[in-house]
């Protein structure tokens, strides 16, 4: 289980870790983020030196390589402020990863700490803010699919409260829900051929339901289902949730119209 | 190495055996799901207590095995302690050469799987008749057991059918229940001509020295109602502290394994038989064997050693369904056999160091599992350890992450990749002579490159006054 203790929100002022994929792929998730949590009054300290959560060489067994990265991420998000992240993998791997890494290192505790302060972005709206529904508009059928590194944390939870309460919005449950994607960090491109086939499983289920977009809290697994579709000549359209939340407030005539890129 | 092997093998497998591993691990997850949601109110609490009362036993096997030793010896049980594979192979051997044995009957046991036990005692004249059906079946077609609980679960019948026909078990006919009361009839003369019947045991329990056996096909009491001599092989790990703690764990363990609230047959056995007793076996035996567990325990994983074998983590794992348990190269295959199978292999380590890869870290495993191992941070700290000993099956298409550490640790440097990337986007990519981006690629397309679009976005914007609060808020 990844569920952690987290200190309680006393402010609404917060640090925004936009992940790598969001800063190389998807920037209008890291746009929405900071829209989403604008509209709820929350002020965005957005560090400029951040780089990766350090989960890829992580995950590939380079502890040493990945030590490095945390340390680095430590250093660059200093101070007392909740960490919030649009993603429920990199949160986890600053809250459960990066101290199972640092179980003998000297430097320990404030790899722990970080990992006190950060939230998944919608774990942070609903069980920090205490902010249960979400109002504005979005009309479509959509499939949420929840990422694995949510099992066991509040971010599933959190996300259907969410995306349930927005009007004109059906979320749509498919077959096998509990089941992996197939992503997985480097697992994608060191067993290929599991990974496609385990994605591919996936969007039958999903495809089955017909939803208008496919949604998840986590830009990962949309990449590698979006591209396994896309590949396959049955492109599907991916959101993150909060992309969803940003265009109901805009929907609802609750949010400028911003630029759409 | 430039493929994982694991991998190289779901591929290669044929569409039947992965449809049959498929729907059967399929079927056992939903099974199980429902019998454990539908009568206990918090399951995971259960978890929870069984996993803390079986790593209590683990933090403290260097006090219970002496107990249990001299419990079981005041119960009248022969003990023999086995530290290798051998070692225990020998102890069974001797045992039926004390006896004249030259006949014995089996039911299913993996730590038997670990020793070859059968293989061994054939080489040495001695016939070993596996009576589990699913065994039986393994043992006629020279197969390996590809499932913990369902060693056969990568056959359909027709398969099963062809086999009972080359084994002379009648002409073919692949109707289930035929199928089985034909091996029923084989069996029973094999019990009748015993002279001593093996068992495992899925429990022993210290303040008792009970042995607890469950089965569904009632194969273990067969193998000890007519031979003379009952040998138990047991894991130095098997050991619970209590009776009572049975409650618990024989609910979590037919529940997990196989959907059933308590398995058809659960015997408990507590020494050879007594003076008023008629039949039974008149000498027992109960072999702890460690063959690589006291290095398990010594480890950081000494977690997996809580294992009970119910096979929930192989039913549920979506990299088990798509490579089937043979993919493993091991007796144990899995989640559960990624961790333990590359740690019992000892100095052969670096050839298994492969298997803690075959995971997308999903962590389905720790979710269903009966003693709440967490399994997926096990698999992290064997892939840690693989890279450090250099292990060339782990390393096998795992991406280099020197240079990304290099960038990830240097803001300056990571912008400039930020906006450097945007060279994808007009480079024919699969061109690029990167093996990671060529392995993604060949399955999927690649997003548009949009580095620091975001932090560009971010610093132009003119900053609004936030205008927030008026979400409904619980506060």
């Amino acid at each position: 289980m990844l569920n952690h203790e987290r200190l309680p929100i006393t402010q609404r002022r917060v640090q925004m870790m936009a992940t790598c994929l969001c800063d190389a792929f998807y920037d209008d998730v890291a746009q929405a983020t900071v829209e989403v949590l604008e509209y709820l009054g929350v002020e965005i300290e957005f560090p400029e030196g951040q780089t990766c959560c350090g989960q890829p060489a992580f995950n590939g067994g380079d502890w040493e390589a990945s030590r490095k990265v945390v340390r680095h991420t430590v250093r660059t998000f200093a101070g007392d402020l909740p960490v919030v992240v649009p993603s429920g993998s990199c949160a986890a791997m600053l809250f459960h990863g990066a101290p199972l890494e640092f179980e003998k290192e000297s430097d320990r505790a404030s790899v722990d700490a970080l990992g006190r302060r950060t939230w998944e972005v919608l774990d942070y709206i609903v069980n920090g803010l205490g902010v249960t529904s979400w109002p504005g508009r979005y009309d479509g059928k959509v499939a949420f699919h929840r990422s694995c590194h949510s099992r066991g944390t509040a971010t599933g939870e959190a996300a259907t409260r969410l995306l349930g309460s927005i009007a004109g919005l059906t979320v749509a449950p498919f077959g096998e829900g509990e089941q992996c994607c197939g992503f997985g960090g480097t697992f994608s491109v060191s067993f290929p051929n599991i990974s496609s086939a385990m994605g591919t499983l996936k969007l039958d289920h999903i495809r089955a339901v017909q939803p208008d977009a496919l949604v998840s809290a986590d830009m990962s697994c949309l990449m590698h289902l979006g591209g396994l579709a896309e590949k396959d000549g049955k492109p599907i359209k991916v959101l993150h949730a909060v992309q969803v939340m940003r265009d109901a407030l805009r929907n609802g005539g609750l949010l400028g119209p911003g630029e759409r890129r | 190495m430039k493929f994982q092997q694991i991998d190289q093998f779901a591929a290669r497998l044929k569409a039947d055996t992965r449809a049959s591993v498929h729907s059967g691990s399929k079927a056992g997850h939903e099974k199980r799901t429902a019998v454990l949601f539908d009568h206990y109110a918090d399951p995971n609490r259960l978890r929870a207590i069984a996993g803390e009362i079986k790593q209590h036993v683990v933090e403290n096997l260097d006090t219970y095995l002496p107990a249990v030793e001299a419990k079981l010896q005041s119960n009248g049980v022969t003990v023999h302690w086995a530290s290798t594979a051998e070692a225990a192979n020998e102890a069974v051997y001797s045992i039926l050469r004390a006896r004249g044995a030259t006949k014995m009957v089996k039911a299913k046991t993996m730590v038997s799987e670990e020793t070859e036990l059968a293989h061994y005692l054939e080489k040495r004249g001695v016939e070993c008749v596996e009576t589990d059906l699913g065994e039986f079946i393994i043992q006629i077609d020279g197969d390996h057991p590809s499932h913990i609980v369902k060693p056969i679960i990568h056959k359909n019948r027709r398969e099963i059918a062809t086999s009972f026909e080359r084994h002379g078990l009648g002409a073919y006919n692949d109707d289930p229940e035929t199928i089985t009361r034909r091996a029923r009839a084989h069996l029973r003369h094999k019990y009748l001509q015993a002279d001593v019947g093996l068992t495992g045991a899925n429990f022993v329990v210290a303040e008792s020295g009970r042995i607890v056996l469950v089965t569904n096909e009632g194969n273990s009491r067969f193998c000890l109602a007519a031979t003379k001599v009952h040998i138990a092989m047991v894991g130095i790990e098997k050991i619970l502290p209590r009776d009572r703690d049975l409650g618990l764990l024989l609910n979590l363990l037919a529940r997990s394994g196989t959907g059933q609230q308590l398995t058809v047959y659960t015997e408990f056995i507590s020494g050879p038989k007594a003076a008023p007793q008629e039949d039974g076996p008149e000498e027992m035996h109960v072999i702890f064997v460690d063959n690589g567990r006291t290095d398990v325990l010594a480890s950081e994983c000494r977690d997996i050693l809580r294992c009970i074998r119910c096979g929930a983590c192989l039913n549920v794992c979506p990299v088990y369904r798509q490579a089937s348990g043979h993919a493993y190269r091991s007796v144990y295959p899995g989640p559960v056999g990624a961790v333990l199978s590359p740690l019992l292999a000892g100095k052969q380590f670096p050839e298994l160091a492969d298997l803690p890869k075959a995971s997308s870290l999903c962590g389905a495993c720790n979710e269903v599992c009966p003693v709440n191992i967490p399994i997926p941070d096990l698999l992290l700290r064997l892939r840690e350890k693989g890279k450090r000993e250099g292990s060339e099956s782990a390393a096998a298409a795992t991406p280099p992450m020197g240079a990304w550490a290099v960038m990830a640790t240097q803001p300056a440097a990571w912008k400039m990749a930020l906006f450097g990337g945007k060279i994808m986007n007009v480079l024919p990519t699969k061109y690029v002579p990167v093996p990671a981006l060529q392995a993604w690629q060949a399955k999927r397309t690649l997003p548009a490159w949009r580095g620091g679009a975001f932090r560009s976005w971010l610093r132009d914007r003119a900053r609004p006054a936030a205008e927030g609060g008026s979400a409904n808020s619980e506060e």
